[in-house]
């Protein structure tokens, strides 16, 4: 999902008898759905989980509205330009949320912001790829925030008081960019041959990246298993994904739009659809940082930092110069 | 000067809004600040909306069933009519700033006395987007102020800033045929009345911010009848793409 590669520093799964009085006391507080607020208790490994979850979740947000701002300035209608501005603004925001969820846990902004541009901290592997016509802004709202939001309700359940917090604030936006997404494609599948052709073009591109931002199959998440048991992820990756394609297809079908995957196959024992083989190597490889749009995503943040350097501060040496001078005048 | 002076009127204020709108919006995502990001995007949006409400209107009095699209996006350059200085390319975050500021401070005022015009449709509108650009103003002023007032960089490059904009700011209170037909109707402000403001204004922030206005001489203007400058050109190639390369088509 958003924070795809958390690894969980959790040594494997203690039973409450094995834990000492203080852990154990935490684990009882989040098997009775008691929110873990900032300044109680909480062992290393959640606090350091989390960090690595939420600033991951953050920084799938800022990087995440680079594809999409790409079209801003293209939007054909005035209409568009505004919705989609919003919805790209929206995501900063959301971004702005989940960093001040995660310096509740004692790291700062600017040192979750370094580590992702030196490239150490990590962002969905979805953003890294390009998106090359308008279909495609469509495309992300339906798809990209649609694999959100699935994975962003039930995160609102979570442990930690700030996340979920800042994950209720979130999905109240959310649904707008689907929405606003699932718009552009009915628009375009209802439009010229040439518009349709656009929008099926985006959705062979988008299916399979969207399914793998759920990361990888249960099978080889090992770390689930003590976010589970925390209460900071609540489903497994393969349950969400399994819903999203169950949600998608009827959605791709009433747009008229084929989803480009041979096997899929309605099962009624397991009242969902089958679905193919994902290209998990294509996925490692991105988080690798040898997608289509790694070195360019990564690039346009680090410029928007530096060339920014000057105005944060010039700003911080005005706010100095203020303070002395209010000192001066005392 | 030819046609309605309340249709040309309106397309100085829309296209105004318009180019405006579209330059900021490009900062999306690449400001120098996640807060600096947001705001911006919200100055782009409530741009956008006026644009939209000034096209409408123009759209309205052309009089051909065209809407505030078609105006905005399959007109060439000479048929725009903003002023210059809104055309001006993004820069660096310095230029961006002070072009809005140049731009608001003149835009708050125009407003505020438009929103007293004795054509309705103008006033209406006036009335809808004052608060908003005075919003603008407050925001911009701040900025130049303390990135003026910074440190050594960041008044180098204010004061550049200042330096490249300001010959464009004259075209904001020059009066022409279209400014002066629709004054004696008492539908837009009289603009030496404006311009006074105008001065008075930016030299308190600018003495306020240490930055030194330049040499007044050579004051650039054109875009009001359409003559811009050559940046305009690639900004429309740009923002008008789909609309061109698929005429007709529903987005
Ligand atoms: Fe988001
Ligand atoms: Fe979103």
């Amino acid at each position: 999902m958003y924070a795809q590669e958390v690894k969980s520093t959790g040594k494997g799964l203690k039973t409450l008898e094995e834990m000492d009085p203080e852990e154990r006391a935490f684990q009882e507080k989040i098997d009775a759905n008691i929110k873990i607020e900032p300044k109680e208790w909480m062992p290393e490994g959640y606090r350091k989980t989390l960090i690595r979850q939420i600033s991951q979740h953050a920084h799938s947000e800022i990087v995440g509205q680079l594809p999409e701002g790409n079209w801003i300035t293209r939007a054909p209608t005035l209409d568009r330009k505004a919705i989609l501005l919003a919805k790209v603004q929206d995501e900063a925001g959301h971004g702005l949320y989940l960093y001040c969820a995660a310096e509740t846990l004692g790291i700062s902004r600017d040192q979750m912001t370094e580590q992702l541009l030196s490239g150490k901290a990590k962002y969905s592997s979805i953003f890294n790829y390009p998106t090359l016509t308008w279909a495609d802004i469509g495309a992300i709202g339906w798809l990209v925030d649609g694999a959100a939001i699935m994975n962003q309700v039930p995160i609102q359940r979570c442990s930690f008081g700030p996340y979920s917090r800042a994950m209720i604030r979130v999905c109240k936006e959310e649904s707008f960019h689907q929405r606003q997404g699932y718009d552009i494609m009915m628009v375009l599948a209802k439009g010229t041959p040439e518009q349709k052709e656009m929008a099926q073009d985006a959705l062979n591109r988008w299916w399979w990246p969207s399914l793998m931002m759920f990361g990888p199959p249960d099978a080889e998440s090992v770390h689930s298993v003590q976010s589970m048991a925390w209460k900071i992820k609540m489903n497994t990756n393969d349950e969400l994904r399994q819903k999203f394609v169950d949600q998608t297809v009827p959605q791709a079908e009433y747009l008229g739009l084929k989803v480009p995957d041979d096997d899929l196959k309605w099962n009624e024992e397991k009242d969902g659809y089958d679905f193919g083989e994902i290209d998990w190597g294509e996925f490692y490889e991105i988080l690798k940082g040898n997608g289509p749009c790694n070195k360019e995503r990564l690039g346009a943040r680090q410029k928007a930092w530096s060339d920014g350097e000057w105005f944060r501060e010039g700003l911080m040496a005005y706010s100095k110069k203020r303070k002395a001078r209010k000192v001066a005048a005392e | 000067m030819t046609g309605d002076p309340v249709f040309e009127f309106a397309l100085r204020m829309g296209d105004n809004c318009l180019v405006l709108g579209q330059s900021n919006s490009a900062w999306c995502g690449h400001a120098p600040i996640l807060e600096e990001d947001i705001a911006l995007a919200n100055v782009s949006l409530d741009l956008i909306g006026q644009a939209k409400l000034w096209l409408s209107l123009a759209a309205e009095l052309q009089g051909e069933d065209k809407s505030a699209d078609d105006i905005a996006f399959l007109r060439d350059v000479r048929e725009f009519r903003n002023c210059l200085l809104v055309e001006q390319p993004n820069g660096d975050y310095a230029q961006t700033l002070m072009r809005q500021f140049l731009f608001d401070a003149w835009h708050l005022p125009m407003l505020t006395a438009l929103v007293r015009s004795t054509n309705v449709r103008i006033s209406e509108v006036a009335e809808k987007s004052v608060k908003e650009a005075a919003y603008h103003l407050e925001r911009s002023t701040d900025l130049v102020i303390r990135l003026g007032d910074g440190n050594d960089e960041s008044r180098d490059r204010m004061q550049s800033a200042l330096k490249a904009l300001w010959r464009f700011t004259g075209e904001l209170t020059t009066p022409d045929d279209v400014d002066q037909a629709l004054q004696e109707d008492q539908a837009a402000p009289d603009l030496d009345e404006i311009a006074a403001h105008y001065e008075q204004y930016t030299q308190r922030v600018l003495r306020e911010a240490t930055l030194v206005i330049p040499d007044v001489s050579g004051m650039q203007i054109g875009g009001k009848s359409g003559l811009h400058t050559e940046g305009l050109g690639f900004l429309l190639a740009e923002m008008q793409s789909l609309q061109r390369m698929y005429p007709g088509a529903s987005w």
